[in-house]
C-alpha cells in the first residue's frame, strides 16, 4: 500500500509524482486556409479568441459572454446540430477559473468541434438549452458537480446528488470520502442528529478488525465462543500439535539441530 | 377395549402430529418467505436468475412480491447511495412484522469498491441485518444457500417476535474500536 499523504490542498501541491509518467499530448496544427474549418472560422468572425485543429477536430476558444451566439452560429449556420458532451473543468486553484466545453457535431459532413471558454468563479454562464434539448441535463450535471450557475435554463437544480445536498463534489477540493455533511447524510435524514453519537461514524478503512467484536472476528490464540464479552484476556501462545515431526512448542531449536 | 390395534410407531398410526406454537409457527414463516423485488444494482440480475426457473426459488417457497406490505424478506442487492437511503429504509419500515433482511453482495455489506461520498458504506448503518451475503455478485446459489441459512435461523426464533432480538444498530459501530 503507498503511504498516506494528506490530500487536502491536492492542487497547491502534487502528493504524487509519476516519475516515468508523461503526460501524453495531442498534435496541434493551424488552420490552413480554404478547408472546411476555415470557411466556419469566418463565418463565426471575431468571436474565436484561439482556433487549432486536433485530431481531425476544430478547437476554438472563446469569451464565456459570447457562447449563446457562438452556438447559434454554428448550428443555423454551420449544421452542427447535435451537442454531444458538455461539462467543465476545475482549475480553481490554478486560476480561480473553470473551464467549460462543448463538444458539437454535424453528422451530414461528420465532422465536430469543441468549444471552450475559461469562467471566472462565482459568474454564471448562459444556457443553451433552447438550442439543444441535451444541454438541459448536461447543465444540470454542471450545476450539480460544480456549482457552475447557468442563466435562462428552464430548471435548474441538481440532478444526481439529492436536493437538500451541500457541497459539489466534482471540485477539486471535495474530498473524495465526504465531507461531514455527507458522510452522516444518511443518519441525519433517517434517524436524525442525535443518532449521530449511537450509530458511529463510517468505517472506511476496509481492513479493520474489531478486537472486541467476536461476533465477526476471532483472534488466532484467542477463540472464544459467538458474541461473548471482550474482557480484555492476553492472547494465548498459539499450541500447535505435539505430534508433529518437529515440536514447535519447544521454544529452542534443539530438536531441529538434533535432527540435523 | 380396541378394536383395532393401534401401532404408535408407524406414520399413519393416529392422525396426530405433536408439537410445540414455535415450530409450528416457524415451520410456516420459514418455508413461505416472500422477500421484496427490490433490485438496487448488479446485484439484483442474481437475484433475478435466484428467482427464474432454472435455480427456481418458488420450490422453497419463495415469491418475489411487488408490495412491501406483503413481503417478510428484504433483500438488498446491491450498492445502496446515500440519495437513495431514506427510501430503502421507508420500504423496510412499511414492510410487516415478522420480518428479515438480507444483505447481498459487498457493497451492501460494506459499501464494497465504492468508497466514496455518495454511497453508504454498509447497508447494517439504516437497516438491521439478519444474513450477510459475501460477493461481488454472489452467485444464485449462494443467494439460495443465504435464504436457506435464514431459514434456519427463523426455525431457531421463537415464534413470539417481540423476544427474538434484532441486530442492535447501537451496538453496531458505536463501541470503541481498537484496531489490532
Amino acid at each position: 500500500m503507498r503511504k498516506y499523504v494528506p490530500k487536502d490542498n491536492v492542487q497547491k501541491k502534487a502528493y504524487y509524482t509519476d516519475r516515468y509518467h508523461v503526460v501524453p499530448t495531442v498534435p496541434q496544427s493551424e488552420v490552413k486556409s480554404g478547408l472546411y474549418f476555415d470557411t466556419i472560422l469566418t463565418t463565426l468572425g471575431d468571436a474565436v479568441n484561439f482556433s487549432s485543429i486536433q485530431l481531425g477536430q476544430l478547437v476554438i476558444h472563446i469569451n464565456p459572454e459570447d457562447n449563446f451566439q457562438v452556438m447559434k452560429t454554428l448550428k443555423e449556420s454551420c449544421g452542427y446540430l447535435q451537442c454531444s458532451e458538455q461539462s467543465a473543468v476545475d482549475y480553481l486553484a490554478k486560476d480561480n477559473e473553470f473551464e467549460l466545453f462543448w463538444q458539437l457535431l454535424n453528422v451530414s459532413v461528420a465532422k465536430r468541434i469543441r468549444v471552450h471558454c475559461r469562467l471566472a468563479n462565482g459568474a454564471a454562464i448562459e444556457s443553451i438549452e433552447p438550442l439543444f434539448k441535451s444541454a438541459n441535463f448536461a447543465e444540470r450535471e454542471m450545476f450539480d458537480m460544480f456549482g457552475i450557475k447557468v442563466n435562462n435554463h428552464p430548471f435548474l437544480k441538481r440532478i444526481l446528488m439529492p436536493d437538500d445536498w451541500e457541497g459539489h463534489p466534482l471540485l477539486k477540493t471535495y474530498p473524495l470520502h465526504g465531507d461531514e455533511f455527507a458522510s452522516w447524510y444518511e443518519v441525519d435524514k433517517i434517524f436524525g442528529k442525535e443518532y449521530r453519537d449511537i450509530i458511529g461514524p463510517e468505517n472506511r478503512d476496509p481492513a479493520k478488525i474489531d478486537i472486541e467484536d467476536t461476533k465477526r472476528f476471532s483472534r488466532v490464540g484467542y477463540e472464544v465462543p459467538f458474541g461473548t464479552e471482550y474482557n480484555g484476556e492476553e492472547e494465548n501462545d498459539i499450541e500447535y500439535s505435539e505430534t508433529a515431526l518437529v515440536n514447535y512448542n519447544k521454544k529452542t531449536s534443539k530438536q531441529l539441530d538434533e535432527r540435523r | 377395549m380396541a378394536q383395532h390395534q393401534v401401532n404408535y410407531a408407524s406414520s399413519a398410526g393416529l392422525p396426530i402430529a405433536l408439537t410445540s406454537v414455535d415450530k409450528l409457527v416457524n415451520w410456516g414463516r420459514s418455508n413461505s418467505l416472500w422477500p421484496l423485488t427490490y433490485g438496487l444494482a448488479c446485484c439484483a440480475i442474481e437475484m433475478m436468475a435466484s428467482g427464474a426457473s432454472r435455480y427456481d426459488f418458488d420450490r422453497m417457497g419463495t415469491i418475489f412480491r411487488a408490495s412491501p406490505r406483503q413481503a417478510d424478506v428484504m433483500i438488498l442487492a446491491g450498492t445502496l447511495s446515500k440519495k437513495h437511503s431514506e427510501f430503502a429504509r421507508r420500504l423496510y419500515d412499511q414492510m410487516t412484522e415478522p420480518k428479515w433482511v438480507i444483505s447481498m453482495g459487498s457493497c451492501a455489506n460494506t459499501g464494497g469498491m465504492f468508497n466514496t461520498y455518495a454511497t453508504v458504506q454498509g447497508v447494517d448503518r439504516i437497516i438491521p441485518v439478519d444474513i450477510y451475503l459475501p460477493g461481488c455478485a454472489p452467485r444464485p446459489e449462494t443467494l439460495q444457500y443465504a435464504m436457506m441459512m435464514l431459514q434456519k435461523k427463523i426455525r431457531r426464533e421463537s415464534a413470539d417476535m417481540k423476544k427474538n432480538t434484532k441486530q442492535d444498530l447501537t451496538t453496531q459501530t458505536g463501541k470503541r474500536a481498537r484496531l489490532i
